[in-house]
């Protein structure tokens, strides 16, 4: 039975003076005390209207009554039923919009911190060398591109069935977004490396350095094996279109965050350096522009804004972000717009802006900013980091013109994740656009299970 | 793991590798480039393909020690091995005219090379200008009058060739005859590559540059390369790394290109310990 005079347990968080400084992880989740007194709080309700939450589905109940009960490995065992990575989940899903939007305790005090909960399970686990059962092989072959969220997801449920898996990684490091955009403070690379070598003891091949489009085509893949994943991402980040951003000091968020998670600008003395001036502003209010601005600070930027041009209901960020960013002494300079970029030498010195106030809904039900007409003022800066988004990367696509894609470029799928070509699915944001790791993790289970069906297993 | 197979020197602070590259052989086509990481902590650094050999397996740069990777890279010798390349990158380059002149400043020549090559073998005319500071700059000299009808060769010392600039020669080549060539194909310095374009660009004819800017992930990721083409933003490592040089803003690129120097230098310094 649910105890509901206990209240919403809080992990420990690290005081934002010192964490400001290092790239340590933010907060170290619950303790066994801590994580006891929130499954508490867990009704089980039977109908469990979290799960509809979770793109992965996830037995909610069933997982939190097993840490009632101390359960734990039975626990984690019911996360991995439809989830393959649940230490990064618990870090990076935006719980508040998802399982914890629909908890039926939010609605009389807080919901059940079912994400803290689930990090809590993983990571008693995660220096646990997990057993690996052999599996018997089905005698097929699966090339993955790209090994992000929804590549690792796909490629461990199929190892899991028996499928021979590759993954087919661009970069000389496997993780995609999770090694080259999410910082260490708010998912440690160390969680994502082990992932990664727990799909190569099932079997997966990882093979680094290779661009499929370039090093590799698609009609190469689709000839050897016997489907294809595509799931190589977003692509080339979004600029303003204002005049300025092509000077120094001018970054897009992603070039940032990769110098700095997977190049380690962050070292004294890194090969790969980042320029990071005492003023930086970031240009949106996303998840990245999140991870940005709290990652300028931690470079040693004296003052960091988030220049956004809608107001606070409409900042997309997670709730939490925006709070550890706020605390970490980031200001949000709200309902602004830049206008131009200014320099001297080649080198921002300040941005103009202007103040906007909002209208009504517009096709997106969002509602639409407008310029304040006359309210234009400096904002002086000598870094500007632009966090708008990103569009589709053509690598793929380009060199493969059989496959069917939108005016924008992503590849179009059926609720399948099948693409036009009956061999070859694709998901994450190479379909979707920028969105979420649990998004793009959805797909890969989707995908996984539709290719399975093609194999008739 | 990639094997440095061969390793000669070009020029003064220039040098040519063979590495054991077979994927990226495969598919390497001239202009091109691929992006190479020295060991697990190294940054990634883009270079044009020099040449490729589909058979054996191989990627040949020629690159100049100006930084930190390529200084360090130059005290590698064959038989040792870098830790990462990656590619080809880049669109293949498209020579479908006529007349052609190409036009190479410095360490440019590398590219030409393969160029010259593929033209010669293809029943063209080949016809290039070579220019370096000095004479101990210039590299593929012996290459170069192998594979071309004409070559013309110009140090800004005049220590080797006619003295002066690769523009004087292509000024004077098109003040000879208008029509002389249907298009430039020039790489080098940017500096070089800009002059050329000033002049090839009062006369009409199209040139082609090939840009090297920073680049982090080379594959569309991260914009770091983007530059200014016809008004347009574009990206070097998807879009490039060949652009209409009439079209590039070299004022940007240039100052783009000088933002991580600094810290290169310093670099250098801790590096070595000497102060450059």
């Amino acid at each position: 039975m649910a105890d509901m005079n206990v209240v919403r347990q809080h992990p420990i968080e690290y005081d934002p003076e010192v964490r400001k400084h290092n790239f340590g992880e933010v907060t170290e989740g619950f303790d066994e005390e801590r994580a006891l007194l929130e499954a508490s709080r867990c009704i089980g309700c039977k109908n469990a209207p979290c799960r509809k939450g979770c793109p992965v589905e996830i037995n909610i109940p069933e997982f939190i009554g097993f840490i009632k009960e101390k359960k734990y490995f039975e626990a984690l065992a019911s996360i991995k039923k439809t989830s393959n990575l649940p230490s990064i989940c618990g870090r990076v899903c935006p719980q508040e919009s998802q399982c914890e939007k629909y908890c039926i305790r939010g609605i009389k005090s807080e919901p059940v911190a079912i994400g803290t909960l689930e990090r809590f399970v993983a990571d008693r686990f995660l220096n646990e060398e997990i057993e690996v059962k052999p599996v018997e092989k089905i005698g097929k072959k699966v090339a993955v591109v790209g090994s992000g969220p929804s590549g690792l997801t796909l490629a461990g449920d199929l190892a899991a069935a028996g499928v021979d898996v590759t993954i087919f990684e661009a970069f000389h490091e496997a993780g995609g977004v999770l090694v080259y955009g999410i910082p260490e403070f708010r998912l440690p690379k160390a969680i994502v490396k082990k992932e990664v070598e727990n799909l190569k003891k099932m079997g997966v091949k990882v093979e680094l350095n290779t661009v499929v489009g370039k090093t590799v085509y698609l009609s190469e893949l689709r000839e050897e094996y016997d489907a294809v994943y595509i799931c190589n991402g977003a692509g080339l980040p979004m600029f303003l279109g204002i005049p300025g951003e092509s000077l120094n000091g001018v970054m897009s968020a992603n070039e940032f965050l990769t110098r700095v998670n997977l190049m380690k600008a962050y070292k004294p003395n890194s090969p790969t350096p980042v320029k990071i001036g005492k003023k930086v502003a970031v240009i949106g209010a996303g998840n990245v522009a999140m991870d940005a601005a709290r990652t300028a600070m931690r470079l040693g930027a004296e003052e960091v804004y988030v220049v956004y041009r809608r107001g606070e209901e409409e900042v997309p960020a997670r709730k939490e972000e925006v709070r550890h960013a706020k605390e970490e002494g980031v200001e949000f300079r709200l309902l602004t717009n830049p206008i131009r970029i200014e320099g001297e030498n080649g080198k921002v010195t300040k941005m103009v802006c202007v103040k906007m106030e909002l209208g009504e809904p517009d096709a997106s039900g969002r509602r639409s900013p407008k310029a304040i007409p006359g309210s234009e003022y400096d904002l002086e800066c000598d870094t500007v980091i632009v966090s708008l988004g990103t569009k589709a990367n053509p690598i793929v696509t380009e060199s493969a013109p059989e496959l069917s894609v939108t005016n924008r470029g992503l590849i179009i799928v059926d609720d399948e994740n099948r693409t036009n070509l009956p061999d070859v699915y694709s998901g994450g944001d190479s379909v979707t656009g920028a969105a979420t790791v649990i998004l793009a993790m959805g797909a890969g289970k989707n995908a996984a299970k539709a290719i399975l069906k093609m194999f008739n297993k | 793991m990639f094997e440095i197979l061969k390793k000669r020197k070009l020029a003064e602070g220039v040098t040519e590798y063979v590495f054991n590259a077979p994927k990226v052989a495969a598919k390497a086509m001239p202009g091109q480039f691929v992006l190479i990481r020295l060991d697990e902590e190294g940054e990634r650094v883009p270079f044009t393909i020099c040449d490729y050999d589909r058979e054996q397996g191989t990627i040949t740069l020629a690159i100049q020690a100006v930084g930190a990777s390529t200084m360090r890279l130059e005290k590698m010798n064959e038989g040792d091995a870098i830790h990462d390349m990656v590619g080809p990158l880049g669109k293949a380059t498209h020579l479908d005219v006529e007349k052609i002149l190409l036009v190479a400043g410095g360490i440019g020549v590398a590219v030409l090379y393969p160029q010259a090559k593929y033209l010669k073998s293809i029943g063209k005319k080949v016809v290039c200008v070579m220019g370096a500071r000095d004479v101990s700059l210039l590299a593929y000299l012996d290459e170069m009058k192998e594979v071309c009808d004409e070559l013309f060769v110009t140090t800004d010392n005049g220590s080797f060739g006619e003295k002066g600039f690769v523009t004087t020669v292509v000024s004077r080549i098109f003040e000879q005859d208008k029509n002389a060539y249907d298009m430039v194909f020039a790489v080098g310095p940017l500096p070089m590559m800009r002059a050329v374009c000033n002049v090839t660009r009062e006369l009409g004819v199209k040139t082609i540059v090939s840009m090297n800017p920073v680049m982090v992930d080379g594959t569309g990721m991260c914009g770091g390369c983007r530059l200014t083409v016809g008004g347009v933003t574009k990206y070097a490592c998807v879009d490039g790394p060949e652009f209409d040089g009439h079209e590039v803003d070299f004022d940007e690129v240039m100052n783009r290109n000088s933002y991580y120097r600094e810290i290169e230098q310093k670099h250098v310094c801790n590096l070595t310990g000497e102060v450059r």
